[in-house]
């Protein structure tokens, strides 16, 4: 496949940055949208030139660390997937594919693809935990009864990686997708719900002080999530959040 | 409690409040006009009544004005605040793939509406406030003895420009609805195993109400 790819190239937080065009060639169809973009950087080094930054890790899908914002989309126009595994073949010969890093205010740019998602780390350290005492007597979870239903919601919670997808694809840079996955995931399980009112009240206070945008309900954000995280999660957040606010 | 209009949640539940007061408001505004294509004398007394009840009058008017002009002011703030949140945009940006049209521009047929509204209000609600509260005239009555209300309508309708200026707003009304409907609830927090109906509900509220008003308008400028 020969492509032409248009990536978004900036020298640091600083710099103004700008697009700049890269053909490529020889890309297999199986080959990774990552691997791509290393056959691209190898191209760049051997000619002298600075290889473009992106952040990834695991490249399977689960660490959360890989972004890029694809032909107008997070993680490119596959469902269900990070842009680790995001394959070639979703895209034709002769294709220009714009590549950009994710966009929010909340999200500086660090360097060329690169983003700064630490406001996602600060939202956590709010309230996304339960406190257990780790001392030596730690209770058995599993000593605590769960209903099936509540365990697999609250897992089909905590599976959200953490990307940014979310606030990258909002119209509004909104983290609400992100901030309800990580307060429902506690909220529906017994050991959550000891610290339900002040969680949700500090998650949400953090996420308001880091400067993400208000939801509007696109659910873009869902249709956009590598993990499939369900727009019912900001639901379940806007009732704690209003059951924790009315309690004062 | 304190503050809640400040974060973002409690703005959002805020904005949904008056969305659902006014879909309430408008439902009951779409029966009293639709009379008007039935009975001449149902809607003359509906209106009346309306028009001259003091609890409807001296509290919920001003209920409403405040919802209206608070869901209007309270859309803008978030939007300005929301562009806010993205400074850089997107060289490419594919919101098609995974949002509605009209998700992605409720401002814009929220403008479009309050334009509307303006014109609906100099229109119709300026001049009942100036026969009743400033000529004092309470009647309800013409000079025949008869109700004002039907005959005031039907002859706002004339008009061709008007007509077209009001179907055009309820389209832009019905776009709003589209989104509107659902997204409220989900706002105040309701999804769950009746969300499906609720959707297609929704998506009925905001075909048939503006459908109904444009029907109304065209009767009433057809028949005369």
């Amino acid at each position: 496949m020969n492509l032409t790819l248009k990536i978004w190239r900036q020298k640091d937080a600083n710099d103004k940055g700008k697009m700049v065009d890269y053909p490529i060639t020889g890309i297999e169809p199986d080959m990774s949208f990552l691997e791509m973009l290393d056959v691209l950087n190898e191209a760049l080094i051997n000619k002298g030139e600075e290889p473009v930054a992106f952040d990834h890790d695991c490249r399977e899908g689960i660490c959360g660390m890989c972004s890029l914002y694809i032909n107008g989309e997070a993680h490119g126009p596959d469902r269900g997937v990070t842009t680790c595994q995001l394959h070639m073949r979703m895209f034709n010969d002769g294709d220009t594919i714009y590549i950009e890093p994710f966009r929010a205010a909340a999200f500086p740019v660090i360097k060329d693809l690169v983003v700064d998602r630490s406001a996602f780390d600060r939202i956590q350290h709010a309230g996304g935990f339960i406190s257990v005492n780790t001392s030596g007597n730690t209770i058995d979870a599993n000593a605590i009864p769960v209903n099936k239903h509540d365990a697999d919601t609250a897992f089909d919670a905590a599976t959200c990686i953490g990307c940014g997808a979310c606030v990258a694809s909002c119209k509004n840079s909104s983290a609400m997708l992100f901030v309800g996955a990580k307060v429902s995931q506690f909220a529906l399980l017994p050991q959550g719900k000891v610290e339900a009112t002040d969680r949700v009240l500090n998650m949400v206070k953090q996420m308001d002080e880091e400067g993400f945008g208000n939801c509007t309900n696109t659910g873009a954000c869902e249709v956009e999530c590598p993990k499939g995280i369900s727009l019912e999660n900001i639901a379940r957040m806007n009732r704690e959040y209003l059951k924790a606010a009315f309690k004062g | 409690m304190s503050g809640i209009l400040n974060s973002s949640i409690g703005r959002k539940f805020a904005m949904a409040l008056s969305a659902l007061f006014l879909m309430i408001f408008l439902l009951q505004h779409f029966i009293i006009n639709f009379s008007s294509i039935v009975s001449a004398d149902a809607f003359n007394n509906m209106s009346h009544f309306m028009g001259t009840n003091w609890l409807i009058q001296y509290l919920m008017q001003p209920v409403l004005i405040f919802g209206v002009m608070f869901h209007f002011i309270m859309g803008f703030v978030l939007e300005i605040k929301n562009k806010s949140a993205r400074q850089i945009k997107y060289a490419k940006n594919n919101g098609a793939a995974n949002s509605s049209w009209m998700s992605r521009n409720m401002i814009y047929s929220g403008l479009f509406i309050l334009i509307f509204l303006i014109i609906h209000f100099i229109d119709f609600w300026i001049p009942e406030i100036n026969t009743k509260y400033i000529q004092g005239d309470m009647s309800g009555l013409l000079p025949s003895g008869e109700y004002r209300y039907y005959e005031e309508l039907v002859h706002k309708f004339q008009p061709m420009w008007r007509v077209a200026l009001y179907c055009l707003g309820f389209v832009f009304l019905a776009l709003h609805l589209m989104h509107g409907f659902m997204s409220a609830f989900q706002s105040v927090g309701a999804n769950n195993k009746y969300t499906k109906a609720l959707k297609g509900f929704g998506k009925a509220y905001a075909i048939v109400i503006p459908l109904g008003f444009i029907i109304i308008a065209l009767v009433h400028h057809f028949n005369h």
